[in-house]
């Protein structure tokens, strides 16, 4: 079977992410004329998802973030656009998918670009359930609403996007509070020297830390809600923002039959267990990687393009440093992948600290840069081995 | 030089190119006009091409 022989049959993207709309951007760059169509949960509208957690520093709202709505996209890539449509099943068999409503749509390629699930952590509490998790412009919007001016946040969870909202947050003037088991932020990426830098230039802005404990529950009280953290702190929160991680929303392919991991399992060509089946994006497992990041789903998007496009194409994975967006304190990571046995080598100079993750060998195999030594980030980059190389076996 | 030096943002990611300072890091000097970037240039973090048309002019 030919890997992209969808022939004229259309490609159907679940998902309108910017997985799912980047590889409908880079099909079109090879092909015009293949019938697409995107089917989406959401309402369809364009917008740049890391740009949530620094809308405030940049004075956007949340409709401001909205760069395009799905009459707008449907229009630049010739596609229907299916909004407030979620797909219920696929049938790789037959080759459809069977949307809530009960349509039926043939495909001659789908492509699952269906993102990630907020990790909800257990809460007791009569507020539990007003925990909001964001990883949609809907979810920033409600999250926003929610929000008084000057109001207190709680943040579960001090990790990248926890610190981001953090930063963001307290340097709108809200009082900040955050949360988390580990002993300081960003715990698994960053070398300890390196992780104090970012939680003392974020107290220094006023955010609160409460780490080493957790919230056992949330309650209502007096027009605010009230956190009980395990360590026995009450907090009061005007909103509790839940940013304890992400995890692969591998639902719709696990229910489908296909070959399912940590993410939906695809190798370098995004080729799922099914045939014609391809995923990208947050939902994905690229050759054992879970990289839940824009540079990566890019990548992902340009070879899957070509491909469907009628050029099979692998994806390649240069190393691809994360930039974490807390201008209080600077930090640019470089973790190593795929993980291997190392040690942190840190040096801390004046304006920051660089930690440099060596293996067994002596072989640099990734970096934390905070401060003003972000700018060795090029430099460093140089040295680091390809993520995944194009070069597979199964090229041809 | 007349006219004041511009700020671009990505729309896939939030990056911002700031002509003043320039990318010097990635061998683009201080003061580089957005038009005087390289077609075969990406941004940074998101690796979107310049070609695409990506960056929008802020004003801030
Ligand atoms: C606050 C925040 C800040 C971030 N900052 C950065 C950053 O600075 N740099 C960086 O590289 N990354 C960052 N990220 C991560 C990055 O934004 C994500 O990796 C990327 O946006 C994921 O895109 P996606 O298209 O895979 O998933 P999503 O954007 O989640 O899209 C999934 C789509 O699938 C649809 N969908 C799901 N299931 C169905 C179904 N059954 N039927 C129909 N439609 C369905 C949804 O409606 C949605 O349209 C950030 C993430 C967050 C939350
Ligand atoms: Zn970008």
């Amino acid at each position: 079977m030919s890997e992209h022989s969808g022939g004229n049959e259309p490609v159907v993207i679940v998902g309108a992410g910017l997985a799912g709309y980047t590889t409908a951007r880079e099909l079109r760059k090879h092909d015009r004329a293949r019938p697409l169509v995107i089917v989406t949960a959401d309402d369809g509208a364009f917008y740049s998802k890391p740009m949530l957690s620094n809308a405030l520093a940049q004075h956007k709202a949340p409709a401001d973030l909205a760069l395009k709505d799905a009459a707008g996209m449907a229009a630049e890539l010739d596609a229907e656009i299916l909004t407030r449509t979620r797909v219920a099943a696929i049938d790789p068999a037959a080759r459809t998918v069977t949307t809530g409503g009960g349509r039926t749509l043939s495909y001659g390629d789908l492509v699952l670009a269906t993102g990630a699930v907020p990790v909800r952590v257990p809460l007791e509490g009569d507020a539990a359930g007003a925990v909001i998790s964001v990883n949609h412009l809907d979810d920033y919007a409600r999250f926003r609403d929610a929000l008084p001016d000057g109001g207190t946040v709680l943040i579960m969870g001090p990790g990248l996007i926890g610190c981001e909202f953090a930063n963001d947050l307290a340097a709108a003037g809200h009082p900040v509070h955050v949360v988390g088991p580990a002993p300081h932020p960003l715990d698994r990426l960053l070398p300890e020297p390196a992780a104090r830098r970012l939680q003392q230039a974020l107290a220094e802005l006023g955010v609160t830390w409460h780490l080493g404990t957790t919230v056992a529950a949330v309650e209502r009280g007096g027009g605010t809600l009230r956190a009980r953290l395990a360590d026995g702190t009450g907090v009061d929160a005007h909103v509790v923002l839940s940013a304890v991680g992400l995890a692969p929303d591998t639902r719709l392919a696990a229910a489908a039959g296909l070959t399912v991991n940590r993410g939906i399992v695809v190798d370098r060509h995004l080729r799922t267990s099914g045939a014609h089946v391809w995923a990208l994006g947050d939902c994905a497992e690229v050759e054992g990687l879970v990289l839940p990041f824009v540079m990566p789903l890019m990548a992902c998007a340009r070879a899957l393009g070509a491909t469907l496009g009628g050029t099979p194409t692998a994806v390649r994975y240069p190393p691809m440093p994360v930039t974490v967006k807390t201008p209080a304190c600077p930090v640019v990571v470089c973790p190593p992948v795929p993980p291997v046995e190392g040690a942190w080598e840190v040096d801390e100079g004046g304006d920051g600290v660089r930690g440099l993750y060596r293996d067994g060998q002596g072989h640099l195999r990734g970096f934390a840069l905070t401060g003003g030594r972000v700018r060795e980030k090029q430099a460093l980059v140089k040295d680091i081995p390809p993520w995944l190389d194009g070069q597979a076996a199964s090229d041809g | 030089m007349s006219s004041e030096y511009r700020k671009w943002q990505c729309i896939v990611c939030g990056f911002i190119y700031d002509e003043a300072a320039g990318l010097p890091e990635d061998g683009i000097a201080p003061g580089t006009r957005w038009e005087d970037i390289p077609e075969d240039w990406a941004c940074p973090e998101c690796g979107v091409a310049k070609a695409d048309f990506e960056m929008v002019e802020i004003t801030a």
